[in-house]
């Protein structure tokens, strides 16, 4: 999606970044003003409900911290040249996994149950992208097919399962029991309470900062270690990474792995931390907000953080919205994130080209940005 | 005799839910056979449906809302025509932003336009929903059993719709293998530079691929809301455009075999909603789920390689430059 290496980091990771989302919140403004209210003041609303209060806040670090999971699933997978849209159903399969867990060892120590909820749910996350990624691996499956399809597989797979299997006897909506006691992602608000702090009680749990953490280790695994190079090179070029001894079927199998358990942790932070209790369709479309999030943050785990911040205030905020403008509702944000897929990821060519063509001129030919092909992930 | 009725009343659901997903899959294979991924036919479709079921409850015509589901359509259409064909993007994001825009859109001007929730008003009125047709003696054939019956519940009693894309397989398989047109939208979706080369423009192709998909969505969007339905809801399609993918691709990009990958995923929709909480003897309940999965595991399975193969067009998703 690249197309020249040559232009400065603050035009790449900045000035570009936020002409894209400009672009997308003037089109969202024209629709607002559409819908016959004021873009203006719609925007000033979104910022005090995403903003406004302590509880306001937390959720809205709450839900970024999911866009930082799907986020980066998006982006580990797009270095390594493939397109993961199966981030929806890995989260979903990753909450199984962190809720069975939370269901059946519910009552074992706290630093025993939280790993292991963890664990699992990376683990189910990466085994529901493991068959996508092993079919276009081993029999040349369009991924972005394979994906998709995996999506309503485990749509109907949780479905199945919750109406018939877990579901709690005696009762009408299809969700489990809520998970042992010790099955809980300590919230925010409790840590700064025993700190002599009182924060208004939020779903903001220490999730975040496992967030946090996986985008420092994502950083170091791509861009510090000899796999994140193999997983790079295979992206790139898989048959150059052929001569360079490396496999681009293995690359393109571990990476999946990698992003279906970024994924999956969407699980920890939504029913381990929130939730405690499995229900149905918790990730409600974080997977595919992690698309807009690794686009807009440009696959870079800081730009990511950046962008599921912009995400998290935007849903937190769309959902205050209404109170006050019950002409608009969080579909609004729906909006708002297409806009930001067409403009940072369908169109980003658009402002690239004539940006990339002024810098061209204000420096000298032999700096001009060289025509180095396109590289995309339509694998 | 009432195996036969269940039979018949199956066969004829199946009518009724393959129509969207063969008109869809249709608009698919023009452009999917110029080239150009079409994973969009699920957020077009979603926008012509709402377009139909808007106009309609304004103006109380059900053609007024068809031309208004197909221009939606078309102009979403060309909307990813401008991102992937003239600037070259990526055709699954362009596609994906569009499902996304347009799952957000809908049920936002929804519910600045009729106040109701993101739901387009009631469609109650005559000649504001395309109505089912009455063929011949079907009245008093209803009645009776045997093949009477399953005329009047298979062949009789749906809309114009329904038949129109009945009509439209042939009609799309005449003009894909024995056209000038055709033989050149296979061709551009194989070798582009070659189409380019014999002074053919390959965008030329490529932007009349992605209207006549625009065109055939919305239709079937169109269908949804106001002849199988009265009135838009929100995600009305429910993934209905990425099982019409799935069965284009199930049917290997051709026209025929589309349509019998269609009817059976329509069918195994209709067993589904049949078998719901049915004890069938020897086997018991069958969970209403893995039917409903049964479409996507199948179209996993052949793109593994494991049921047939299918081979999709050599230059599909990727956009062409003249330079290279």
């Amino acid at each position: 999606m690249r197309m020249s290496g040559r232009l400065p980091a603050w035009v790449e990771y900045g000035l570009l970044p936020v002409l894209n989302l400009l672009a997308a919140l003037l089109l969202s403004g024209v629709v607002v003003r559409i819908m016959g209210e004021s873009p203006w003041a719609a925007l000033k609303l979104m910022a005090a409900g995403a903003f406004g209060a302590q509880d306001s806040i937390g959720y809205t670090l709450f839900y970024s911290t999911n866009f930082i999971f799907t986020g980066l699933a998006v982006a580990v997978a797009y270095h390594a040249g493939l397109f993961n849209i199966g981030g929806e159903g890995q989260a979903y399969l990753g909450g199984l996994g962190a809720g069975l867990v939370g269901l059946a060892c519910g009552g074992w120590p706290t630093w025993v149950v939280l790993p292991l909820g963890i664990a699992a749910a990376a683990a189910f996350g990466a085994g529901w992208a493991f068959v996508p990624a092993w079919l276009q691996a081993r029999r040349g499956s369009h991924i972005v097919i394979t994906t998709i399809m995996f999506n309503f597989i485990a749509s109907a797979l949780m479905t199945y399962l919750l109406v018939n299997v877990l579901i709690n006897p005696g009762q009408q909506s299809p969700e489990t029991r809520a998970f042992g006691p010790h099955a809980s992602m300590p919230a925010v608000s409790d840590l700064l309470a025993r700190l002599g702090i009182t924060y208004a009680p939020s779903p903001l749990n220490v999730s975040t900062l496992l967030a946090l953490a996986a985008c420092f280790l994502v950083w170091v695994l791509i861009w510090k270690t000899p796999w994140g190079f193999a997983v790079r090179t295979a992206g790139r070029n898989p048959s150059a990474a052929v001569y360079a001894g490396i496999s681009p079927a293995r690359a393109t199998i571990q990476a999946m792995l990698v992003s279906g358990a970024l994924a999956g942790c969407l699980g920890v932070n939504e029913l381990l931390g929130s939730q405690h209790r499995i229900v149905l369709d918790f990730p409600e479309g974080a997977g595919f907000v992690g698309i807009a999030v690794a686009l807009m943050g440009r696959n870079h785990p800081a730009g990511i953080i950046v962008s599921a911040l912009l995400f998290g205030a935007l849903y937190q905020g769309g959902s205050q919205i209404s109170f006050d403008m019950p002409r608009i509702n969080r579909d609004m944000v729906v909006v708002i994130q297409g806009l930001v897929i067409v403009f940072c990821g369908a169109l980003e060519n658009m402002f690239r080209a004539p940006i990339a063509a002024l810098f061209a001129r204000a420096r000298p030919p032999a700096a001009a940005p060289g025509g180095s092909p396109a590289v995309t992930p339509s694998r | 005799m009432e195996t036969y009725t269940a039979l018949v009343l199956l066969l004829a659901a199946t009518v009724r839910v393959a129509t969207p997903l063969i008109l869809a899959a249709l608009g698919g294979l023009f452009s999917e056979r110029a080239g150009v991924v079409d994973l969009g036919l699920e957020g077009k479709m979603l926008g012509a449906a709402f377009a139909a079921a808007s106009v309609s409850a304004v103006t109380g015509s059900a053609w007024l809302g068809l031309a208004a589901g197909i221009g939606t359509a078309v102009f979403l259409a060309l909307l990813i025509a401008i991102a992937c064909v003239t600037y070259r993007g990526n055709q699954v994001v362009a596609a994906m932003a569009i499902n996304i825009m347009v799952s957000g859109l809908a049920p936002s001007l929804g519910l600045a336009w009729f106040n109701l929730g993101g739901q387009t008003p009631q469609l109650e009125r005559p000649g504001q929903r395309f109505a089912e047709i009455q063929w011949p003696w079907a009245k008093a054939a209803e009645h009776t059993r045997g093949l009477g019956f399953a005329y009047a519940q298979i062949v009789s009693g749906h809309s114009v719709l329904v038949y129109a894309a009945a009509l439209l397989v042939p009609v799309v398989s005449w003009v894909v293998y024995r056209t000038r047109f055709g033989l050149r939208l296979r061709a551009v979706g194989e070798n582009p530079q070659a189409v380019d080369t014999a002074g053919i423009s390959v965008t030329a192709l490529r932007y009349e691929a992605s209207l006549i998909s625009g065109v055939f969505c919305g239709i079937a969007g169109t269908y949804l809301s106001i002849a199988a339905s009265a009135g838009f809801v929100r995600d009305m399609t429910a993934g209905k455009g990425y099982l019409a993918l799935a069965a284009l691709i199930f049917g290997k990009w051709r026209p025929y075999p589309t349509l019998a990958a269609c009817l059976l995923f329509a069918f195994t929709d209709a067993l589904a909603a049949r078998l719901q909480g049915v004890a069938l003897p020897g086997v018991g309940v069958v969970p209403v789920q893995f039917v409903q999965a049964l479409p996507y595991v199948l179209t996993v399975l052949l793109l593994a390689g494991f049921v047939g193969e299918a081979i999709a067009p050599r230059a599909i998703g990727t956009p062409y430059s003249k330079e290279k």
